[in-house]
């Protein structure tokens, strides 16, 4: 039987004049396809993730040695400021966002993501962040009091100059791109999935997104509404966090957090969508258990906003309240466990190939579950007065942000860069470079559970050598 | 079990050194910390016992050589669907023992009826420490800097007051943080049950100079503690000789009154540290110095070379008055 064709030619020429790109650098910068933006977007958080692994390498050489003087107290204070923004605002967030904005549309047998000029303004804004950022870094003007910004050392009276409102722009700026992108996934996933394509059938790198940008959207405006009273704190006298005018600290704090901790998610939970994709073709068999798997991913999402006092146990919210919190981040284990085992699963009952991608994947268990059980240790109230604040906090947060969020990622840039380019990426280079990093991690940052627990506190810019703190510091630098 | 005491010593530029035990969190000289080391202990093994089971499993399937013919087959799927049930109920079932422990001992630390012996008012302030030991009686109030005298077996609260942004009172090896957060006063109650000298240090970060804002706590038999007070509570000792009165007036006629107190003296500062018992001290600038005649003059001549940024402007002063000065302070004990 024929069939009339779709569509005749007029019109055919008509669409793609309208839709083709532009031509010349105005047409490039024009670009409202997914595709593009989505490779702008991970192009650029990639060379803000080099920014941010120089700031390291600049803490990490002041810190090697004891009373080094590399680095005097204020610029020290003003990297570590930088490394944690650049990292959670313009390297971790992005990056997970980008891939969405390029994967799900693809996945999900979508033309374009919905909402395309807004996704690509979405870019522009980030990257106008990031610049605005560093402009004001090199001028001696970035952050300076961690990427957490607490009050009152933040505020009007002890935040000089304009460095926190630096910050506070900051954070404007991402969590706007954010959200926009957050909107754009969930209109994506709702509205523009193929005919048939019914929301159990969607690939669960799709459910990651969409739960992510769930989250997005709930996490994002509690650290809008904190940066801006902070702003209008420092800049038109309000007393939002000012105790003596009735304000208070530690409402700060609640704000950041009830972000700052589902923010952690909406950078794993991504990587978690990417592993299950990895681990599916090369296994050869879809994931065991997708049911359970899109479950542990909701509940992840869910429970994962139960948790932010956890970062604040060494403060006066009451123990009773705090209670609550250490259950919740004990349990939160469970659903991370629950998909770990389903992988497992997958491995074991396929015919896998052990190329880069999976490298990765292995990486990522043997990595992440590291910085999970120190998780679990840290949900306890009594043991996270000893270890919060401290080295130990700092390796925790890069095992499971580097094993849960990174390996799986370089993993995911290894297997889906064919799709983007036509050829593969180099087998070898790939191992070395798996090697290089799994060892580097572990060297790195295994020893810092040590120093916490000996006494070394977080943001610190040196430590006398009667300390003794010397060589694990050096061993952590040279990883 | 006998215990090795591991001491540190800073001795930091200075010919003498300040003894302390090593500062960790993993040599406990108290109730508190016992009770969180051993919390801790138990939490690495049974994470270390998990890592293995985990780590195992993943190189026996990465190692497994005879791949299945059949990946969707229904047997061998019911099987790994058994496996995972177990294992998340063993996983569910240590999470839940686990929190069963931790909220325990979270609760056996809060309850700390004792009546204490000590009540201390420490006061944060960038970047050292205010310390004043509270009496019913004022006169009897004792006003220090960056240290802290306890009994040896005997409860202590301290009341956590934050003069400035938030600050965090750790020693580890006597008991875990807590925040110091203006407009939120709260208090900690800790035993020390081994003599000695602890060191502490800022664990909130408060500035510019927060990394060397440490503090040192003294635990003493409870004899040379009392002793140790009541010699506080007396006014400075008046100069000895011709050298420290010369330094007394320096003292006076400098700018140090307008920040420091010395009891007994026209100097009623508050800005910066107590110094009428400066000379007994065993620390300068928050733990960051011996306490010694070099580095206290190098300290009061220019403080922002070994602390930049910190709240005390330099002084230059004539060599020979220099001289004066440190002998007058050092014989404020």
């Amino acid at each position: 039987m024929r069939y009339p064709p779709a569509i005749d030619e007029t019109d055919r020429e008509r669409l793609q004049r309208t839709w083709e790109p532009e031509t010349g650098f105005l047409g490039w910068l024009k670009a409202v396809n997914h595709k593009s933006v989505g490779k702008r977007y991970i192009a650029t958080a990639l060379v803000f993730f080099l920014a941010g692994g120089l700031e390291a390498g600049m803490m990490r050489m002041q810190l090697a040695r004891p009373e080094n003087t590399l680095l005097g107290p204020d610029r020290y204070n003003q990297i570590f400021s930088m490394h944690g923004t650049t990292m959670m605002f313009l390297f971790a967030v992005p990056i997970m966002t980008a891939f969405g904005i390029y994967l799900v549309p693809l996945m999900i047998g979508a033309r374009n993501i919905a909402y395309p000029r807004l996704n690509a303004l979405g870019y522009w804004v980030f990257l106008l962040g990031g610049l605005f950022l560093y402009s004001f870094f090199f001028l001696d003007s970035g952050p300076d009091a961690g990427w957490t910004s607490y009050v009152p050392l933040a505020g009007p009276q002890f935040g000089y100059g304009k460095r926190i409102d630096v910050w506070a722009q900051l954070v404007t700026y991402t969590e706007i791109a954010a959200l926009i992108a957050a909107l754009e996934m969930v209109m994506t996933v709702l509205k523009m999935r193929a005919p048939g394509m019914t929301f159990s059938r969607m690939p669960l790198m799709v459910w990651a997104q969409f739960i992510t940008a769930g989250m997005v959207m709930f996490a994002m405006p509690a650290v809008a509404t904190g940066s801006i009273m902070l702003g209008a704190d420092r800049l038109i006298a309000t007393q939002f966090f000012n105790p003596a005018e009735g304000g208070d600290v530690l409402l700060w704090q609640h704000l950041f957090w009830f972000f700052g901790h589902p923010e952690v998610y909406i950078i794993f939970i991504p990587a978690l969508g990417m592993v299950s994709q990895i681990v599916t073709t090369f296994s050869r068999r879809p994931v065991f258990g997708y049911p359970v798997m899109v479950a542990a991913l909701l509940t992840t999402g869910f429970v994962g906003f139960g948790l932010w006092v956890h970062h604040m146990f060494a403060t006066s919210v009451h123990l009773l309240s705090q209670s609550f919190f250490t259950a919740a981040s004990t349990m939160i284990a469970i659903p991370t466990g629950v998909q770990i085992f389903c992988w497992l699963a997958t491995i074991w009952l396929g015919r896998p190939v052990w190329r880069t991608p999976m490298l990765f994947v292995a990486g990522f268990i043997a990595v992440f579950v590291i910085g999970g059980l120190s998780g679990v240790m840290l949900a306890s109230t009594a043991f996270d007065t000893q270890a919060t604040d401290t080295y130990f906090v700092v390796a925790h947060l890069h095992y499971v942000l580097l094993g849960g969020s990174v390996l799986p990622l370089i993993g995911a840039i290894h297997y889906w860069y064919p799709k983007a380019t036509g050829r593969l990426m180099s087998e070898g280079l790939g191992r070395l470079s798996f090697w290089l990093l799994f060892v580097g991690v572990n060297v790195t940052f295994f020893p810092m559970h040590i120093l916490g627990l000996r006494g070394m506190t977080r943001r610190i810019y040196t430590y006398p050598a009667a300390m003794d703190w010397g060589s694990l510091n050096l061993l952590s630098s040279l990883g | 079990m006998r215990r090795v005491l591991l001491t540190q010593a800073l001795c930091l530029g200075a010919s003498a050194c300040v003894a302390f035990d090593r500062q960790s969190a993993l040599d406990p000289a108290g109730p508190q910390s016992a009770s969180i080391y051993r919390l801790g202990v138990g939490m690495v093994v049974v994470a270390a016992l998990v890592y293995v089971v985990v780590v195992a499993v993943l190189l026996a399937i990465v190692r497994r050589r005879t791949p299945p013919e059949d990946v969707r087959s229904p047997a061998r799927e019911a099987r790994a669907r058994r496996t995972i049930v177990i294992s998340v109920g063993a996983t569910v079932a240590i999470l839940f023992v686990l929190l069963v422990f931790d909220l325990g001992v979270a609760r056996a630390l809060m309850h700390d009826d004792a009546r204490p012996a000590v009540a201390i008012t420490l006061t944060g302030r960038q970047w050292w420490w205010d310390v004043e030991y509270e009496d019913s009686i004022p006169q009897n109030r004792v006003r220090d800097a960056n240290e802290i005298h306890v009994p040896v077996g005997q409860p202590v609260r301290i009341k956590l007051v934050s003069h400035d942004v938030i600050h965090s009172f750790w020693v580890p090896n006597i008991a875990g943080k807590k925040d110091l957060i203006p407009g939120h006063e709260d208090e900690i109650r800790l035993r020390v049950d081994r003599a000695g000298v602890y060191r502490g240090q800022c664990a909130e970060f408060c500035g510019i100079e927060h990394a060397k804002m440490a503090l040192l706590v003294v635990a003493q038999p409870p004899g040379e503690f009392a002793a140790w007070l009541a010699h506080q509570r007396a006014a400075a000792a008046p100069p000895s000789d011709s050298l420290a009165a010369r330094g007394r007036f320096v003292f006076e006629s400098a700018p140090c009154a307008t920040c420091h107190t010395v009891a007994g003296t026209a100097a009623a500062g508050r800005v910066g540290p107590d110094l009428s018992h400066i000379g007994s001290r065993r620390t300068l600038a928050a733990g960051t110095r011996a306490n010694t005649r070099g580095n206290l003059a190098g300290w009061i001549v220019d403080p922002q070379t070994l602390k930049p940024g910190a709240q005390m402007p330099a002084h230059p002063l004539a060599p020979a008055d220099l001289r004066a000065l440190v002998a007058y302070l050092e014989s404020l004990r």
